[in-house]
């Protein structure tokens, strides 16, 4: 294990990161040329269309990769410690699950049908921490606790269990590490409303109690209000903006981020709902200025080239108007 | 409105009796009940699943009506049964004076071609293996429109009204080659090519991408609009319900359990129940993340053994001890047009 010591480190600073895959097309640029950092205790949250690279992203960081990998480049630290240098084992043993974990999408048909979820639950502990069994076992019950399923339901298998409860025993497993970050690859998206409301309930818990930090991968804006403290918007495989989500959600800057809030219905408040017209492009051969320009309503000249990222204000924005 | 009607009565001289007692609805469902048997070991009777339990409403001409509930709480049930694939328990759909379970085969053909479906999923609804051409066909050839310019002729139209232009570049398309959105516009399409005279659509949003939603339901509002046409629109998303819909019924366990216009359920929704809902959706706010939800605890009751009296009082925490749980509730009227099942609302003296 790595030593830490310094107070400015950030628990995770992405640099770069770049994930293509390999396709008869030409290679898709899924994730390309990913920034972004997050603290201790905060949670960000990802927000982008389908198609734009988020759900690659959460593999990328935690090199869940398959098979099609054209190219995986770039410098992830965590704890200051740079962990794409990390050969596999060594990744595995280290950083997976015992430093961050993955609740993944539609989590709660990600259990093993055959086995009792108590044991699914306390697997990671015996591995990543050498825990014995009973010892596992009761880490598991623990958890089981904090995320509010009653615990005689360890024992039982998942097809026992209501979709909101196999969703709280993914948390669950991705907790029982106690693990400094969590990504949540669209948590709620398959479940009711009270459900949700109820699985936001347990993750603000859950970061207050512990400390954890999140990275929330959705596309519901308003559903990941709930948790934000920092936001960062990713279009066409790039992050277009970030910034504090105080700021993001009444005054977002960049043009798609503008489209984007626009386009939420809300319940409050008489403001009509627009939409976006056109289509994201194609991340095989994606345009070579801002990926944005075909769609942007205040596009002109100088979107012609790719924009670097200009700070306004402390927030970072990829686009030609804040130079 | 009413006037248009005329000429859509079926070819079938046995539908053609009473269209006296439906009160000027084009449709209207009295104490619907749809059941389905529990067996065991393939024979025994081990009870029911009662996923709708006595629902009464009507649904005007031009009429578009929002039901909002949690999944299993029935709406789809409610839905196919609507859409006559289901047979109802007891009780009654009638359409324009047609009672559905009195149809026969070819009754049943007439009411289909009067009968929009706007699926949840588009990909899963649209068969892979044809053009979207033959996907728009198909309903023609089996509704009876035999000319093959004519057919045409309004696939055009259709495709033009769901804003997939130009037309020509579509129709060789297989669904694989469309976006969702676009998927989504040929499912419209589909239902809305034998001009029907109203459309169920099952969440017709909920398995697309957030910036497409709005569009999507501003089409299908437009089309509401110029065709005049009555939607049955089926959601558990309450943000959306208010640009679409002029009501809104809320479902819970079977039973709906709150009816009124779509704002004055907003502005002063009555049952506990309408009220966890609302509170339970969230708008884009950064605040949101400091503050816990309240979340009544528990979840929906079981349909096979639903609690005795209101459904939801094992969760409610506004219950009378003596009457929630022993009663069910009527609809008790809070303002014209407004009816809520909660004994909160009974009138005084009752």
């Amino acid at each position: 294990m790595d030593t830490f010591s310094s107070n400015d480190k950030k628990l995770l600073q992405v640099k770069n990161l770049k994930l293509y895959f390999r396709t008869t097309q030409g290679p898709v640029q899924a994730v390309d040329g990913v920034d972004f950092e997050l603290d201790y205790n905060r949670a960000v949250v990802i927000l982008g269309e389908s198609g734009c690279g988020k759900s690659s992203l959460a593999k990328a960081i935690l090199r869940l990769l398959p098979r099609n990998v054209a190219e995986y480049s770039g410098q992830i630290l965590v704890d200051g410690s740079d962990v794409m240098t990390y050969d596999e084992e060594r990744f595995r043993r280290d950083v997976r699950w015992s430093k961050m974990s993955l609740v993944p999408q539609a989590a709660m048909n990600a259990l093993n049908p055959v086995l009792r979820v108590g044991d699914q639950v306390a697997e990671p502990a015996i591995i990543h921490m050498g825990m014995k069994k009973a010892e596992a076992f009761k880490t598991a019950q623990k958890m089981f606790q904090n995320v509010g399923v009653p615990v005689d339901f360890l024992v039982r298998y998942p097809f026992e269990l209501s979709g909101g409860m196999r969703q709280r025993a993914a948390i669950a497993m991705a907790l029982v590490t106690s693990p400094s970050l969590i990504i949540l690859d669209e948590p709620t998206s398959a479940l009711d409303l009270l459900t949700q409301a109820n699985i936001m309930n347990v993750l603000k818990r859950i970061k207050q109690g512990f400390g954890t930090s999140y990275i929330l991968i959705t596309h519901d804006i308003s559903t990941s209000s709930e948790l934000a403290d920092e936001v960062a918007v990713m279009y066409a495989g790039q992050i277009v903006e970030t910034g504090d989500a105080m700021r993001f959600f009444t005054s977002p800057l960049h043009p798609y981020s503008q489209k984007l809030m626009a386009s939420v219905p809300r319940l409050r408040g008489t403001q009509q709902p627009d939409f976006i017209t056109g289509q994201p492009p194609s991340l095989i051969n994606p345009p070579t200025g801002c990926r944005f320009a075909a769609r942007c309503p205040s596009r002109f000249s100088a979107c012609d080239q790719d924009p670097p990222v200009f700070e306004k204000e402390k927030r970072r924005v990829k686009c030609w108007l804040y130079s | 409105m009413s006037g248009v009607m005329t000429e859509t009565s079926p070819k079938n001289p046995s539908l053609t009796a009473n269209a006296s007692g439906s009160n000027g609805a084009l449709l209207s469902i009295k104490d619907l009940r749809v059941w389905f048997e529990l067996r065991k070991f393939g024979f025994g009777h081990a009870g029911y699943v009662r996923a709708v339990d006595d629902v009464s409403f009507d649904v005007a001409y031009g009429e578009a009506i929002a039901v909002v509930g949690e999944s299993g709480c029935g709406k789809s049930s409610l839905m196919k049964t609507i859409l006559a694939l289901y047979r109802p328990t007891q009780g009654t759909v009638v359409y324009q004076g047609h009672d559905l379970n009195q149809l026969d085969s070819k009754g049943l053909k007439w009411y289909r071609t009067q009968v929009g479906y706007v699926q949840q999923d588009p990909y899963g609804a649209l068969p892979p293996f044809m053009s979207v051409q033959r996907i728009l066909s198909e309903p023609m050839v089996i509704g009876g429109v035999h000319d093959k310019n004519q057919r045409l002729e309004r696939i055009n139209k259709v495709l033009e009204e769901v804003k997939m232009t130009p037309v020509m570049d579509f129709l060789g398309k297989f669904p694989h080659m469309l976006s969702g959105g676009q998927q989504q516009r040929v499912v419209i399409a589909r239902s809305m090519i034998m001009e029907p005279k109203f459309i169920v659509a099952d969440e017709p949003v909920s398995m697309l991408d957030a910036s497409v939603r709005v569009e999507i339901l501003k089409l299908l509002r437009g089309l509401q609009e110029s065709h005049n046409l009555s939607v049955i629109y089926i959601t558990h998303d309450l943000s959306t319900v208010r640009y679409f819909s002029e009501r809104v019924f809320v479902m819970y366990a079977g039973k709906i359990i709150e009816k009124a216009q779509v704002d004055e359920l907003l502005k002063n929704p009555c049952h506990p129940y309408t009220l966890a809902l609302l509170a339970a959706t969230s708008d884009p706010d950064a605040r949101n993340a400091l503050t816990f939800k309240e979340v009544p605890p528990g979840e929906p009751p079981s349909l096979v053994k639903p609690p005795p009296g209101c459904r939801f009082h094992p969760r409610c925490n506004k219950m009378i001890p003596g009457l929630c749980d022993v009663q069910v509730p009527p609809d008790f009227s809070v303002t014209p047009g407004h009816d809520v099942a909660c004994w909160l609302f009974r009138p005084e003296g009752a």
